[in-house]
């Protein structure tokens, strides 16, 4: 526990300090956001529309963060330092997930309201699509950390880690996509057909945080 | 040379001691791809001994020192380090070990007191390590710079801040590999009691300093081309020059 609480507030410490990735990401989605308003040439959405626009510009915002999960730790030599100690690395994936979903939840604090004010006739659905962005952000720090701690030793990092964690991701965009749809439908929200979809995406984070703990190990080792 | 060089690698492991040795390394060897940067490095050193391992650029001396330090898996051969198996009981030694390489392991965005920090706590000690760490800072005088950014530092700096690190958990085998680069004459005498030799410190350095490295080792470690061979030390016939003719006659 004293690792864990050693490497998040670290991380943590060091995004305060230097505003590397959760001001990238909000401009970033803001900026989609505005894409999207004139590409799209729509003043409203709802339903599937308004649920992939929303989810598709967290999920490419959340590469952003990912991308650079790991440049301290293989820049400045930290995997060497927290393998040389008596550090178990499920410390390190917990720490890392951990911090990923603080940049998330952040990112959602500023993106979700641009999003509303945006697209959205009705603000009512954005209470209860806050459980559906709390199992996408958990879904996105189990895969993304694995993915980031793959590629953060390869000079294509940057290539590497969409390629990838998109394919991996559809199947939570898909399930989280199906969940948020009533709840931004038109006519106000509406929960049928949601446990379901929750379920699903409930079951690939349990699913991809235990590969995430059995694997992490082996991939420390150089 | 050749036949010394048999001749004391026979009398190296020859010492009897009751503890079990810190470093037992049998027939050790490591390749990357195609290519073998360790080759069939046999020796064993006793608790408190000193190791120098020389060699010119590329013979695969940090190689070594990592895999001593549990960071790089062998390719083969046996190796236990503080009575543990590698890289199987890796855990076991982690933590037990100082290592000091040629980056200092610092992040850049910390500050050298959040640095040193950081590490007591990934090693548990005791109110987040504080005075060891304000005691190492005042030892290496960098005391005063203990609030500054270490991507402020300069090399020298950071490499005094890295000593402290690799010191903080007091650790059993300090493994060191060109401990003095960076470092003014009063800088490296400033770490000399963190790194030196001490009754009880078992160290392995990497160094190009012949002289030094000879003068401080129960045990010297030559890679070259020729392979590996270890020494009883420089009491037992290794001389500098023989120790030069490692470099191909370089000093």
């Amino acid at each position: 526990m004293n690792a864990f609480r050693a490497i998040l507030g670290k991380d943590l410490r060091v995004e305060l300090r230097t505003l590397q990735s959760v001001p990238a990401m909000a401009l970033f989605s803001v900026t989609t956001f505005v894409i999207f308003r004139y590409g799209l040439d729509r003043t409203t959405l709802s339903g599937s529309l308004a649920a992939g626009v929303l989810l598709a510009t967290v999920l490419f915002a959340a590469i952003l963060a990912i991308n650079r999960l790991f440049v301290a730790e293989h820049d400045e030599g930290g995997f060497d330092a927290i393998r040389l100690a008596p550090v178990d690395g499920s410390a390190l994936l917990a720490a890392k997930a951990t911090a990923l979903v603080v940049y998330l939840v952040v990112l959602e604090a500023i993106a979700v309201p641009v999003f509303g004010t945006f697209f959205l006739d009705d603000w009512a659905g954005l209470a209860p699509l806050a459980g559906v962005l709390v199992l996408v952000d958990a879904g996105l720090a189990a895969t993304g950390v694995l993915v980031s701690s793959i590629a953060a030793n390869s000079r294509a990092r940057d290539l590497l880690v969409p390629l990838l964690l998109l394919p991996l991701l559809v199947p939570m965009l898909i399930a989280a996509a199906n969940a948020a749809e009533p709840m931004l439908s038109a006519g106000g929200p509406s929960y049928a057909g949601t446990g379901k979809w929750l379920a699903i995406l409930a079951l690939y984070d349990v699913v991809f945080l235990l590969v995430g703990y059995a694997v992490y190990d082996f991939l420390l080792e150089d | 040379m050749a036949e010394s060089a048999a001749m004391q690698r026979e009398a190296a492991p020859a010492a009897e001691s009751p503890s079990p040795p810190a470093l037992a390394i049998d027939g050790l060897w490591r390749e990357f791809g195609d290519r073998a940067v360790l080759g069939d490095v046999t020796l064993e050193l006793q608790s408190g001994g000193s190791l120098a391992v020389l060699g010119p650029n590329g013979s695969g001396k940090t190689t070594l020192l990592r895999i001593l330090a549990t960071l790089l898996r062998p390719s083969g051969g046996q190796v236990s380090v503080l009575g543990c198996r590698l890289p199987r009981e890796a855990w076991r030694a982690r933590g037990r070990i100082g290592y000091l390489g040629h980056e200092p392991l610092l992040y850049r965005d910390l500050t050298c007191a959040e640095n040193l920090r950081f590490q007591a706590r990934l090693y548990g000690l005791a109110g987040d390590g504080g005075k060891r760490i304000g005691s190492l800072l005042d030892q290496v005088g960098m005391s005063q710079r203990a609030n500054e950014m270490v991507r402020n530092l300069s090399a020298g700096m950071a490499q005094r801040v890295a000593v402290c690190r690799a010191v903080l958990h007091d650790p059993e085998l300090l493994l060191l590999d060109e401990p003095r680069s960076h470092l003014d004459p009063e800088a490296a005498a400033l770490v000399e009691p963190l790194l030196g030799t001490a009754p009880g410190r078992t160290r392995v350095v990497v160094t190009h300093d012949v002289e030094t490295g000879l003068a401080e080792a129960n045990l010297v470690l030559a890679l070259g081309a020729g392979g590996a061979v270890a020494y009883a030390g420089p009491a037992n016939g290794l001389s500098a020059g023989d120790a030069r003719a490692i470099y191909g006659g370089r000093p």
